[in-house]
C-alpha cells in the first residue's frame, strides 16, 4: 500500500509540475516585452545603415494588402542606391511567419525602395526583419509593429 | 502537512490564477475592444472585384442569379450551384462531403460574406469568385460537363440577356456539343480540334458566366445576430435590450473566445475569420486522397488562366493582383493549411472542417483541446485545458452568432 501510495503521490508531483511549466509557457508566451522598441527608424545590426519604414497608407492595419517605403542611408547619411532588400518576419509570440511573401518593387530614388504585399492577419507584436546587401555590406534590421 | 495536501493547495492556487479574470460580470478595456472589433457593424463596405467590370451590374447580378439555380448547367440536367449551396441553409448542404453528381472530396462552404474574401475553396487555389465559379462546372463529380457544352447552353438559353451585359455572343458554328481543356481525352482532343479564335471566344463566354454569378454571389451578406446587438449595447455603455442580452453562460464563453482559448487569434474581424491558412492537425478521412491543402492549391491558382493575371481579368493592371502575386508559394507552412472559416452561423453548420471530419461544436472542441499531431506538417495549435464548464460556455457563446438562435 505504501508503495501504491508513493506512485500516487509522485503521479501527482509530475502532473502538478507539468501543468506549472504548461502555465508559465503560456504566459510566457502572451508576453509582448514591456520595452518593446517600436521605433521606424533603426540603426542596423553591424552599423552599416540607417533604416526607416514609412507606410504609405497610415496607420498600419489588420486585414488589406499595404505598402511600405524603406528609406536606405549609409551611417553617414548618404542614401544607399542599389540595395537588395529581402523581408521576413512572423509573430514571434505565436512562431509563425508573415502570411504574404513582400517584396521590393520599385526603387523610388533618394535611397528609398517601395515594398509590396504587407499583410497582417492577425492583431498583435509583428516583427519585421530585413536584410540589406549593398556595396557596404550585408545586414539586418529588424522592427516591432504592434497592431 | 503530507505532501499530497500540499499538492492540492497548489492545485488549488493554480486554478485560481488560471480563471483570475474569468468573471463573467465585467469585461476589461481590452476585452471591450476585441468584441467591438467582432461586431458586424465594424465590416466594411463591400470591397470592389477589380477583375470583374461587371460585378456591381445590377442586370449581371440577375443573371447570375438565373444561373446560380439552374439545373440545366450540369451533365445530367439536375445539378445547379444551389444543390449545394441550399439557399435556406446559409447556402450549404450540412454534409461532410458535397455531391453533386458524384461525391467530392471537400466540405460545401457556406455562401453569406463571401465577397469579402480574397481566396476561395478551403486551399484558396481561385482568388476570385467568378473564378471560383467555373470550377465546380468542369469538375466531373459536381456540374460535371464541358466548356463548349456551357458556351452552347447559356448562348441558346440566355443569349439575349448575356449579349445585353457582355456583348455579342461568340460564333460557337460547329462548335462540338462536348469539348473542352480539362474533360475526358475525347473532350480534349475536341477541343485541341476547334480554331483557336472559336476556343478563345468560348472561354470568354465562360468566364463571363463566371462574373454574373459573381454578381450576384456579392449581395448574400451575414445578418446581424444576438451578439451584435450585444456589442453594440457594450460599446454605447448600454443595458442590453432583452434580445441582446447574453447569458452568464453566453458571456463566459465570449471571455473564453477572446481570452484564453485562443479562438479569436484565427477567428477575428467581423467574419470571425483571419483569411488565411492553418494547418490545424485536422486527421483525414479515410478513403479520400492524400490533401496537401494550401500546398497544391498555390501551384494551381499561379497556372490558372482564370487568375488575377490572366487574359479574363478585368483588372487594369497587375496592382490589383497583390494577393496573388505576394502569396507564400512555398514551405512547410503551406502542408495541409486550410482556410479559417467564418463563424457566424456556425452553430447551425455541422459537420465541421474542410471534409466535415467532426460531426459536432463538441468534436471540434475536443480536438482543439487536444491539439493532435497532424497527419503531415506543422500543425499551429497548442494543448488547451477546458473545464466541461467552460466548453458549454464557448459552445454557448457560438449560438449567439446565429440568427434566430
Amino acid at each position: 500500500m505504501a508503495r501504491a501510495g508513493r506512485v500516487w503521490r509522485w503521479g501527482l508531483v509530475a502532473v502538478a509540475a507539468g501543468l506549472a511549466v504548461a502555465v508559465a509557457v503560456h504566459f510566457w508566451m502572451m508576453r509582448v516585452p514591456a520595452d518593446l522598441d517600436l521605433s521606424r527608424d533603426k540603426t542596423s545590426q553591424e552599423h552599416l545603415y540607417r533604416v526607416a519604414l514609412a507606410p504609405e497608407a497610415e496607420p498600419l492595419r489588420q486585414g488589406p494588402m499595404q505598402s511600405l517605403v524603406v528609406s536606405v542611408s549609409t551611417a553617414d547619411g548618404r542614401p544607399v542606391e542599389d540595395a537588395t532588400i529581402g523581408i521576413d518576419g512572423g509573430m514571434p509570440q505565436h512562431g509563425h511567419g508573415l502570411p504574404t511573401s513582400p517584396a521590393v518593387t520599385a526603387y523610388l530614388g533618394g535611397g528609398r525602395y517601395r515594398m509590396e504585399g504587407i499583410k497582417f492577419n492577425m492583431a498583435g507584436w509583428w516583427e519585421l526583419k530585413l536584410s540589406i546587401s549593398a556595396p557596404p555590406g550585408d545586414d539586418r534590421v529588424t522592427f516591432n509593429l504592434r497592431l | 502537512m503530507r505532501p499530497a495536501f500540499t499538492l492540492v493547495w497548489l492545485f488549488a492556487a493554480l486554478a485560481a490564477v488560471l480563471l483570475a479574470g474569468c468573471g463573467p460580470d465585467e469585461f476589461s478595456q481590452a476585452e471591450r475592444q476585441a468584441i467591438a472589433g467582432l461586431s458586424l457593424d465594424k465590416l466594411p463596405k463591400l470591397p470592389p472585384s477589380p477583375t470583374n467590370a461587371h460585378a456591381d451590374d445590377p442586370a449581371a447580378a440577375a443573371l447570375g442569379a438565373t444561373l446560380f439555380f439552374d439545373r440545366g448547367l450540369s451533365a445530367n440536367g439536375e445539378v445547379a450551384c444551389a444543390t449545394c449551396h441550399v439557399i435556406d441553409r446559409q447556402f450549404q448542404d450540412g454534409l461532410a462531403l458535397a455531391r453533386g453528381i458524384g461525391t467530392t472530396n471537400r466540405r460545401t462552404m457556406p455562401l453569406a460574406g463571401v465577397a469579402w474574401s480574397p481566396w476561395f475553396f478551403w486551399d484558396g487555389r481561385k482568388d476570385s469568385l467568378w473564378s471560383q465559379a467555373l470550377a465546380p462546372m468542369e469538375n466531373p463529380v459536381e456540374h460535371g460537363s464541358t466548356r463548349t457544352f456551357y458556351a452552347r447552353y447559356v448562348a441558346g438559353r440566355y443569349g439575349e440577356r448575356y449579349a445585353r451585359i457582355f456583348g455579342p455572343l461568340p460564333d460557337l458554328t460547329g462548335a462540338p456539343a462536348a469539348a473542352g481543356p480539362l474533360g475526358s481525352a475525347g473532350e480534349r482532343a475536341a477541343w485541341q480540334a476547334m480554331p483557336q479564335p472559336q476556343r478563345d471566344g468560348v472561354d470568354r463566354l465562360f468566364a463571363n458566366l463566371g462574373k454574373a454569378i459573381e454578381a450576384f454571389e456579392r449581395s448574400l451578406v451575414h445578418a446581424p445576430t444576438r451578439f451584435d446587438r450585444f456589442a453594440a449595447a457594450l460599446e454605447g455603455g448600454k443595458t442590453p435590450a432583452p434580445g441582446a442580452a447574453l447569458t452568464e453562460e453566453e458571456k463566459l464563453g465570449l471571455k473564453l473566445f477572446i481570452g484564453k482559448a485562443n479562438c479569436v487569434t484565427c477567428h477575428n474581424g467581423p467574419r470571425f475569420t483571419d483569411d488565411h491558412f492553418h494547418n490545424t492537425g485536422v486527421p483525414p478521412v479515410a478513403g479520400l486522397p492524400q490533401d496537401l491543402g494550401r500546398l497544391t492549391a498555390v501551384r494551381q491558382v499561379a497556372d490558372d488562366p482564370f487568375n488575377c493575371l490572366g487574359r479574363f481579368s478585368d483588372a487594369a493592371d497587375e496592382a490589383a493582383c497583390g494577393e496573388l502575386r505576394f502569396m507564400v508559394k512555398d514551405g512547410e507552412v503551406l502542408v495541409r493549411a486550410y482556410k479559417t472559416p467564418s463563424l457566424r452561423g456556425v452553430a447551425g453548420r455541422a459537420p465541421y472542417m474542410h471534409s466535415g471530419q467532426f460531426e459536432d461544436l463538441d468534436a471540434v472542441l475536443d480536438h482543439y483541446s487536444r491539439a493532435p499531431a497532424p497527419p503531415s506538417g506543422a500543425s499551429e495549435l497548442h494543448p488547451l485545458t477546458l473545464s466541461e464548464r467552460e466548453r458549454k460556455a464557448l459552445i454557448a457563446f457560438l449560438g449567439t452568432l446565429s440568427q434566430d438562435d
